[in-house]
């Protein structure tokens, strides 16, 4: 953002130096009498003031431009422009990642459901086969009885063979579908870098404001309540909370909070 | 024994339904935030609340704090399954008067036994 010499906190130097030199030429002019050549003084250091708070508000607009046109994110190659054409800023891209999660959970769960009845279907299907085969070898089967079972043992033998294909299909199925990690991590990657860039520019912008405020001679009074945040449980939720293992004030999994629980009296 | 899941996502929702149903739980209900859930709440027939915390509209707590505060559902269940993390928020959900807390990520044993226990204190 070319303000590499506009360190933090700190007035442009040249200004700085026209400050200094002109505020002595005043103290010397007051303590002469010259008061004549004071007020020019007076006015020249206004003159001073206006064009360097001018540089600053210019300055900041133009960086406050560059953060937002830097916002957006230039395609590289034709893959990537092909992906952006679809999701042109990062809420778009975030609500992808959304769209590609929910999708691969459904499609999972999808699987799972169809897979379970079958996988119970075999289940009492083979038990039930047990039960008949030990009353054969009890022999306390009748002969056409035994035909039967043995027609439906061939039945079984077949339906075990085509539902464990399905089976294994939905399995392969629902391995593919976690590609979604893959994809949305990418996608999140960029996010979170364009957050980041987005961060230095705003922090750029903070400084550089407060450079106007300083000739301007600003003092911004902050409310308490915005200098203290409510530090009670609010009715809105936060989501899940990161690190959570290395934070005092958030529970690192069930047993925290069932130890937590259990000490109020639950 | 008529269950509602008040969730913003349905995938969880789904989730919940599923391993509810695998806990023998077959009548439920879903809704998708707490000024969803309230109406359905209030027209009766629900044993037992599911409900997340953050949610657009009105959050699980909110949902919390108006069910207790409803003659007809002020002792309604309530297992909160939720992201929220913070023991101070455990421990106002606590206050709120939930008779169960799960933090996602979870296991279907955990939502077992949560769902066991609550039963069981309310039956003795």
């Amino acid at each position: 953002m070319g303000n590499g010499n506009h360190e933090k906190g700190q007035l442009d130097p040249e200004f700085e130096a026209q400050l200094k030199s002109q505020a002595e030429e005043l103290k010397q002019q007051v303590d002469a009498g010259d008061y004549a050549a004071a007020m020019r003084s007076i006015n020249d250091l206004n003159d001073v003031r206006d064009q360097s708070l001018y540089r600053e508000v210019g300055r900041l607009t133009r960086s406050l431009h560059e953060a937002i046109r830097n916002f957006q994110i230039d395609p590289q190659n034709a893959e990537q422009r092909e992906a952006l054409s679809k999701m042109t800023d990062a809420s778009d891209r975030l609500s992808y990642v959304v769209e590609m999660t929910d999708s691969a959970a459904n499609r999972t769960m999808d699987l799972v459901e169809e897979a379970m009845p079958k996988t119970n279907a075999l289940k009492e299907e083979a038990g039930h086969l047990l039960s008949e085969w030990q009353r054969f070898r009890r022999r306390e089967m009748s002969a056409d009885e035994f035909r039967e079972l043995s027609r439906r043992v061939e039945h079984f033998f077949a339906s075990v063979s085509t539902e464990s294909e399905t089976i294994y299909g939905s399995l392969s199925e629902i391995l593919l579908a976690q590609d979604f990690q893959d994809l949305t991590g990418q996608v999140i990657q960029k996010v979170t870098t364009l957050v980041k860039e987005v961060e230095e520019h705003l922090l750029h912008l903070v400084v550089m404001a407060s450079h106007v405020d300083q000739m301007t001679g600003t003092d911004h009074q902050l409310d308490d309540s915005e200098k203290t945040p409510d530090k009670k449980a609010s009715g809105k939720g936060e989501g899940p909370q990161l690190n959570a293992e290395e934070r005092e004030d958030v529970v690192s999994g069930q047993d925290d909070v069932d130890d937590l629980l259990s000490s109020l009296g639950f | 024994m008529k269950i509602l899941i008040v969730d913003d996502f349905s995938t969880m929702r789904r989730i919940i339904k599923n391993l509810l149903r695998d806990l023998g739980f077959t009548n439920t209900d879903e809704a998708d935030d707490g000024k969803t859930a309230l109406p359905m709440l209030k027209g009766g027939g629900y044993d037992f609340l599911v409900t997340d915390w953050n949610m657009p509209g009105m959050s699980g707590l909110e949902l919390l704090n108006e069910v207790r505060a409803d003659d007809n559902l002020k002792t309604l269940p309530v297992l909160m399954v939720t992201a929220e993390a913070k023991r101070d928020q455990i421990v106002a959900a606590a206050q709120a008067g939930v008779n169960g807390y799960v933090v996602k990520p979870f296991t279907a044993a955990v939502l077992k036994e949560k769902i066991e226990k609550i039963f069981e204190r309310i039956d003795s």
